[in-house]
């Protein structure tokens, strides 16, 4: 089948969702007020509260939800074929995303802009409070632990991504210095900034840079099992663990002083660079897909289940999270975007819209994997011979987990040659792309960490991690022994279901604020109890089966954080039940009384 | 009248007309991706150094001596109309006493 085929079903699927289902929900479920007076006007303050234009809104929100992870979770899904992560992205982002994503920024709206957070204490209970920061806790623990394990492995398989991704830093800091210093204009240092990059692309590939091993690690016995004797072999893999843990720490340095800096000085600037690399991308993979028209090669249900990986049901639901649905929306849509709405419809258009914007990045993935990477593959072999190569490569759970990155950055690779860019040039840029979102990620996770970190220090009197420097150590120390503690860090990617799961209860509990309020206001309750309930029954098989093959495995880290993370899910299905009914008591009797003093005359 | 799309903002009064709301739309969807995200912290940071001005600036009505006061004469007139807003952040909700009549 050709990949224009998927191009054109997936974006008409979500143009049919904007257009239909999301008019039906603003209309007839969250009945969107125009003369609602919003948050952002009733409490303006110029700084957090700022009625806003809504397309200046829709860019501001995108870009706060876009990152690395729809890109990685399709491009491992694919390892039960492209037709159940095709279905689940689309039809996941019309009927279940999208509508937490609208939910979230309409539920805050109506609640004075409060995050979900302070929501769940006003209508659960302080437990949901303490809840949901260790939902988030663990959520960011895991997320950074992942993409500096993300980056690290890119660099190391394109030592090209070097120059350029360290370059574009200090064109960064050169471009926030030239605008708020000297007033320069925002246009000229952009345009400037973008030519560098490419050309820096450029001048990666002419100059790869490799990491010498800084660590010197022995070879584990795992790895001299593995190379049969041969000692060089077992040495070469301790070699690459070497390069690996430098890398991560190097990364989490670096984290660290991000973190810490003036958004201005780093952070606003590298992500204004970054953010033109997410058009440029979906641009060139789209036209390309046009250009190349390439065979979808990838079976559409891949008959050929590895050994080591689990059927398709549940466990797609939780390796797909961003690019379907995903819980840290749901922060960013109550945490900012809500304090900025002019008119209560344009929730509509900015939480809708930018759920399917998300989507649309999955799509591109599953096409980047299963068209562009088959046809790098059978470059040189042939069609039939492709196939077997890309099952090879999907040939096991562990390879498809460690492998996605690889097979996203070469399919973009070929598909960016169709539009006319040598292909070595390519890879480097998708690189470059995939390096980008992770690292602005990682930036933005590991203060949101320290913010968590210091909330919990306050919640529970501890006063040294109420310090600054102090919450950040605890945030960059407690992520990076989770990434190098799997097999020093070359097994950080099996967090990637522990990570999805975690995102998913995040949704979950959101879904469950946006139902009891509706069940308050009396309305049709299925548009999101259905995808609730729905998300709540997978995670919670996905976690069992994910459970006994950590045991199985002796993962006893995995385990631990396994264990947690169910913990925190049986949880919050007893808090969701015991909310429900209260909140159905409460309306069928009308509110129950505030104090005994209510009831006096 | 153009008929305004409650879903893009799209206008079905003619070609040219929709051209410019797309273009406008793009520019403005183009301004909150790379400007918004900050525009808090950096005003935030914008005032937190503005406050500190105006703390000196105002000084003796805190009761700590000015010694640029003549000097700072010069600049109250364009102070004054920031001068509420900076008390009521400063968590005083009356002026100092010996400030401006603001509230």
């Amino acid at each position: 089948m050709s990949a224009i085929v998927l191009l054109v079903v997936g974006l008409l699927a979500f143009l049919t969702g904007v257009m239909i289902y999301s008019r039906f929900i603003a209309n007839k479920i969250y009945q969107l007020d125009p003369d609602f007076i919003t948050p952002a006007h009733e409490f303006q303050d110029g700084v957090d509260y700022v009625p806003t234009n809504k397309h200046v809104l829709f860019g501001h929100h995108f870009t706060s939800v876009a990152g690395a992870a729809p890109i990685v979770g399709p491009g491992i899904a694919v390892i039960w074929g492209w037709l159940p992560a095709f279905l689940w992205v689309v039809f996941g982002t019309v009927f279940a995303g999208a509508v937490h994503d609208f939910g979230a920024l309409w539920i805050s709206n109506r609640h004075k802009g409060r995050s979900i957070g302070t929501l769940a204490e006003s209508i659960i209970g302080r437990r949901a409070r303490v809840l949901f920061l260790l939902i988030i806790f663990f959520l960011l623990l895991m997320v950074n632990a992942v993409f500096a394990v993300i980056i690290a492995n890119l660099f190391m398989a394109n030592p090209g991504a070097v120059v350029p991704v360290w370059g574009s830093l200090v064109v960064a800091l050169l471009v926030g210095f030239l605008i708020y210093r000297t007033g320069a204009g925002i246009l000229l240092p952009s345009i400037g900034a973008l030519i560098t990059l490419y050309v820096m692309i450029w001048f990666g590939e002419q100059v790869p840079f490799t990491l010498p091993d800084l660590i010197g690690f022995g070879p584990t016995e795992a790895q001299l099992a593995a190379a049969n004797g041969d000692a060089s072999v077992a040495a070469e893999a301790a070699r690459l663990d070497g390069q690996r843990v430098g890398w991560i720490m190097i990364l989490f340095a670096y984290t660290f002083v991000a973190s810490i800096l003036p958004v201005w000085l780093l952070l606003q600037p590298r992500d204004y660079v970054n953010g033109h690399q997410l058009f440029v991308a979906i641009g060139i993979i789209g036209a390309g897909v046009i250009m190349l028209n390439p065979e979808v090669v990838a079976p559409a249900v891949n008959q050929n289940i590895p050994a080591d990986a689990s059927g398709w049901f549940p466990l797609l639901f939780i390796t797909i999270a961003c690019g379907a649905i995903s819980g840290f929306h749901g922060l960013v849509g109550s945490g900012t975007s809500s304090k900025q709405l002019a008119k209560e419809p344009d929730a509509r258009y900015v939480g809708y819209g930018g759920a399917i914007g998300e989507g649309s990045l999955a799509v591109m993935s599953i096409i980047a994997c299963t068209a562009g990477f088959a046809v790098y593959l059978s470059r040189d072999v042939g069609a039939a011979q492709g196939l077997a190569l890309w099952q090879q490569h999907y040939g096991s759970w562990e390879g498809a987990t460690a492998g996605a990155v690889t097979a996203f950055v070469n399919g973009v690779g070929v598909l960016a040659s169709g539009v006319g860019i040598p292909e070595s040039v390519a890879v480097i840029f998708a690189s470059v792309v995939v390096i980008s979102f992770a690292a602005t990620t990682l930036d933005t996770a590991i203060r949101l960490q320290r913010y968590i970190i210091a909330e919990l220090g306050v919640e529970y009197n501890v006063k040294i991690v109420q310090n600054r420097w102090a919450a950040t150590g605890v945030a960059v120390v407690s992520c990076a022994l989770l990434a190098l503690g799997l097999d020093r860090g070359a097994g950080g990617m099996r967090i990637w279901p522990l990570f999805g799961t975690t995102n998913q209860l995040l949704a979950g509990l959101t879904l469950l604020l946006v139902s009891l309020y509706l069940i308050r206001k009396k309305r049709p309750v299925w548009v999101t109890m259905i995808p609730m309930t729905f998300l709540l029954f997978v995670t919670t098989w996905a976690m069992l089966i994910n459970l006994s093959r950590f045991f199985s495995n002796n993962q006893i880290m995995l385990l631990m954080l396994g264990a947690a993370i169910f913990v925190l899910e049986i949880w919050l299905l007893f808090e969701g039940i015991a909310a429900i009914r209260r909140v159905r008591a409460e309306t069928i009797e009308g509110p129950a009384p505030q104090s005994v003093t209510d009831r006096l005359p | 009248m153009p008929t305004q799309d409650d879903n893009l903002g799209m206008s079905t009064h003619s070609t040219l007309g929709s051209i410019r709301r797309w273009l406008r739309a793009a520019r403005d969807i183009y301004e909150g991706m790379y400007i918004a995200p900050y525009r808090s912290a950096i005003h935030r940071e914008y005032l937190r150094q503005h406050d500190v001005f105006m703390l000196m600036g105002f000084s003796d009505l805190l009761g700590v001596p000015n010694p640029i006061q003549f000097y700072m004469l010069e600049l109250y007139p364009s102070l004054i109309e920031e001068f509420h807003e900076w008390h009521v952040r400063m968590g005083l909700e009356h002026p100092p006493e010996g400030g401006f009549r603001c509230c």
